[in-house]
């Protein structure tokens, strides 16, 4: 896409024919970046001029939000930078992005919140928001400066030591009291050190067995996923859980609900649909954390985010070089590209199987993640008066996953070669195409 | 056979192949003059990136009396802590033109992995906690040449089946060559998922030895690592060795014909007691003289199969 091809903030345009977030055809009318009219009538208010954009058989959803973000910088600016990071966000269609804190120096510093809320303001593509630290340098023993970076330019609401889990339950406590007087969340990797060693790389079961792997026993997330809604419910604070992996944890979650206690949960695109037998050939590309489990944790996760036990999806988008991939499968390093390849693994095993509708994908992938991290300025759905963020995806298109095409550095694509059903077409920050057919603005066509 | 990286990958007539031509490749151990010309030219790296002193100076000596060229690589600590990946660093030593890597790493799944990233065959000297292919071998002919036909034979493997690559391929092993496999352990050293493996593979479990004892043909002893004894696996060595060792008590409920195993190296009083080790029935020895021949069989499959019209000349083990 050349820069001639992209509509300006200035002017309107009106996207016609698209489906409105899975409520039926409607018209969106965008006027300085926000929607100036929303429906059948919305044509009708058009300005002489208005650009036309073609909808019809495209599905039209508030701008997506990822909840859970890798970006790498800084630290790792060779596996990604925020400025390619945020573009593979605007490929995936993606508006909003919270970009982890265990950076490298770790987010634990409100300096360090303003300088990676800076970056993302720099690039441009989506806005990136800087997930605080719980605790100083993730050691799970010192707060981190949770206030300071809550009261920042950053206005930090999500706080996490993700890659290793707050395990210190006093310290949680403590964290859980703190952050309760500017409505942060705290969001945790789930995983007790001592259940799953150092060293914990595949689902424990037979195949671990088989293969000689060291386990990861679902007990290990779910005991913790247990302690932190207990503890939600006796400081009355608000705990996310990241990355639910097991059957277990859903069951845990529903009853934790049920009580009425304050905790919401996400679920990667990559655990609803691998399996942990694709670790048999020892392909670093599928060793993630929490590792990828057996059918019947997958089965438990679909319908756990179809019936809202499990709140949002969240791509744990985790970029890596090619030499950190390429050691032994125990060596190697965890995580996988997502950014760019989650709507189509959404469509593809929760829309095109019948188990979620666009609407459902709006409130996972959108309005929840916003709601959630108290964004503003997002996911606010298609309505009149809101930001313009939107994302126009192609339900029936067959998307072949080409790993050399991504706008990420790295290429730990676990996706490669994959047919998906279902694309986003393009997307719209503020009025603003940032992306379209996996092109970003800006990127040579 | 390009490649030895598991024994899953192995049909029964192949493990016969490998054990039967190893007969003959025992008799020329036995020789004045070792050395058969058949893998003259063929260049073999050990590459150890784990210590052995038994395994690498085996398949040294398969190499060398099969007239190969051998070189001893070792890679001390993981190739993450010298700062190069595993991939460059085999891919460096395969840009050599070698037409063989014996592998043995600390990380389960290495030699499966390299076998993708090299041009030339892979041998699995051992791998983490995943399997020791060629030990599994080497047993399997020695309880083969002891008891004959392993086909419908009752072995014990008895020990810390969980850290153990030595168990993980002997199950497959003698299960492929028929032979009823049971597991003795504390359930702390069984590994996970024991128990759907068992039950897909036909495999008994165990907690009593001395009710499998009387029952079985061969017993292997797996050492007990002493790290291990600080884990929380068992409460102590006393406890484990009263339970689970092969007491010179435990001998004599043996049947006369059983023979005892143990890949080595034994913690004698731990798994294993001095009687048990020296006793008559042991083949702990046998199994070590085995491991040469065992390892020139493996040699000789991988690396000159498609020259079979080498073996008719002088020296052929065939």
């Amino acid at each position: 896409m050349s820069a001639d091809d992209r509509p300006t903030n200035t002017s309107p345009l009106l996207i016609t024919g698209a489906d409105l977030a899975g409520a039926g055809a409607g018209d969106l009318l965008v006027v300085d970046g926000r929607i100036a009219a929303a429906g059948a009538d919305a044509a009708d208010q058009a300005p002489e001029g208005a650009q036309r954009y073609h909808g019809e058989g495209l599905i039209a959803l508030p701008g997506l939000v990822d909840l859970h973000t890798h970006l790498r910088e800084p630290g790792r600016e060779d596996a990604e930078t925020i400025e390619t990071g945020s573009a593979a966000a605007a490929a995936g269609g993606f508006t909003a992005v919270l970009a982890m804190a265990n950076t490298s120096p770790v987010t634990d510093t409100a300096e360090n919140a303003e300088r990676i809320w800076d970056l993302g303001q720099r690039a441009g593509y989506v806005d990136v928001h800087p997930v605080g630290a719980v605790t100083k340098a993730l050691a799970s023993e010192e707060l981190a400066e949770l206030g300071l970076m809550a009261r920042s330019r950053a206005r930090v609401r999500v706080f996490s030591d993700d890659g290793k889990c707050v395990h210190d339950a006093r310290v949680m406590r403590r964290a859980l009291e703190y952050i309760k007087s500017f409505g942060g969340v705290i969001s945790q990797h789930s995983q007790d050190p001592t259940l799953a060693g150092s060293s914990a790389c595949c689902h424990e079961g037979e195949l671990s067995g088989r293969l000689g792997l060291p386990g990861w026993p679902g007990v290990a997330e779910e005991s913790i996923v247990a302690r932190d809604v207990m503890l939600a419910r006796h400081t009355g604070s608000r705990v996310h859980v990241a990355h639910v992996s097991t059957a277990g944890s859903v069951e845990v979650l529903r009853w934790a609900k049920a009580q009425g206690i304050d905790v919401t949960a996400e679920v990667t695109p990559h655990h609803l649909l691998l399996t942990t037998d694709l670790l048999s050939g020892y392909d670093p590309v599928f060793k993630v954390n929490p590792p990828l489990r057996p059918q019947e944790d997958v089965e438990a996760l679909r319908e756990a985010l179809a019936d809202g036990t499990i709140d949002i999806v969240a791509t744990d988008h985790a970029p890596h070089v090619r030499q950190d991939k390429e050691h032994a499968f125990v060596d190697a390093a965890f995580g996988m590209l997502g950014l760019e390849t989650a709507l189509s693994v959404v469509s593809t095993v929760m829309v095109a199987q019948g188990r979620m509708t666009w609407a459902d994908v709006a409130r996972t992938m959108s309005t929840d993640p916003a709601r959630i991290a108290q964004l503003t300025d997002q996911g606010q759905g298609l309505t009149v008066g809101a930001p313009a963020n939107i994302t126009l995806i192609d339900p029936d298109r067959k998307v072949v996953v080409d790993a050399a095409t991504s706008q990420s550095l790295s290429r730990n694509n676990p996706w490669h070669g994959r047919e998906l059903t279902g694309g986003v077409h393009l997307t719209m920050l503020r009025g603003r195409v940032t992306a379209r057919e996996g092109l970003v603005w800006g990127a040579s066509a | 056979m390009k490649h030895l990286l598991s024994i899953a990958d192995l049909s029964r007539d192949e493990i016969n192949e490998i054990l039967d031509t190893a007969v003959s490749m025992h008799e020329v151990q036995h020789r004045d003059v070792k050395k058969l010309p058949t893998l003259r030219g063929r260049t073999i790296i050990n590459f150890f990136f784990e210590d052995s002193t038994r395994t690498r100076s085996s398949f040294e000596l398969a190499g060398k009396w099969l007239s190969a060229d051998t070189i001893n690589l070792t890679g001390k600590g993981t190739s993450v802590s010298k700062g190069e990946s595993l991939r460059d660093t085999v891919k460096t030593i395969d840009a050599m033109g070698v037409d063989m890597m014996i592998i043995r790493h600390m990380a389960s799944g290495a030699p499966a992995q390299i076998a993708q990233w090299t041009n030339c065959s892979i041998v699995n000297a051992g791998d983490g906690t995943h399997e020791h292919p060629s030990q599994a071998l080497l047993d399997a002919y020695t309880m083969r040449q002891r008891l004959g036909d392993l086909e419908g034979r009752h072995v014990a493997l008895v020990g810390d089946l969980t850290h153990s690559r030595v168990f993980r391929s002997n199950v497959l092993c003698l299960t492929t060559l028929g032979a009823k496999v049971t597991l003795v352990a504390p359930a702390t050293l069984m590994p996970a998922g024991i128990g759907a493996w068992a039950q897909a593979d036909g495999i008994e479990l165990s907690h009593d030895l001395d009710a499998v004892l009387p029952t079985v043909d061969a017993v292997m002893m797996l050492r007990v690592q002493r790290e291990r004894m600080s884990g929380g696996f068992f409460p102590t060595a006393r406890e484990y060795a009263v339970t689970y060792g092969l007491t010179k008590a435990r001998l004599g409920l043996l049947p006369d014909h059983a023979v005892i195993c143990h890949p080595g190296p034994m913690n004698r009083g731990l798994e294993i007691s001095g009687d048990a080790a020296d006793a008559a029935q042991s083949l702990v020895l046998d199994q070590v003289s085995a491991g040469v021949a065992i390892r020139m069989s493996i040699l000789y499959h991988l690396l000159s199969g498609e020259r079979s019209g080498d073996q008719s000349g002088e020296g052929s083990a065939s």
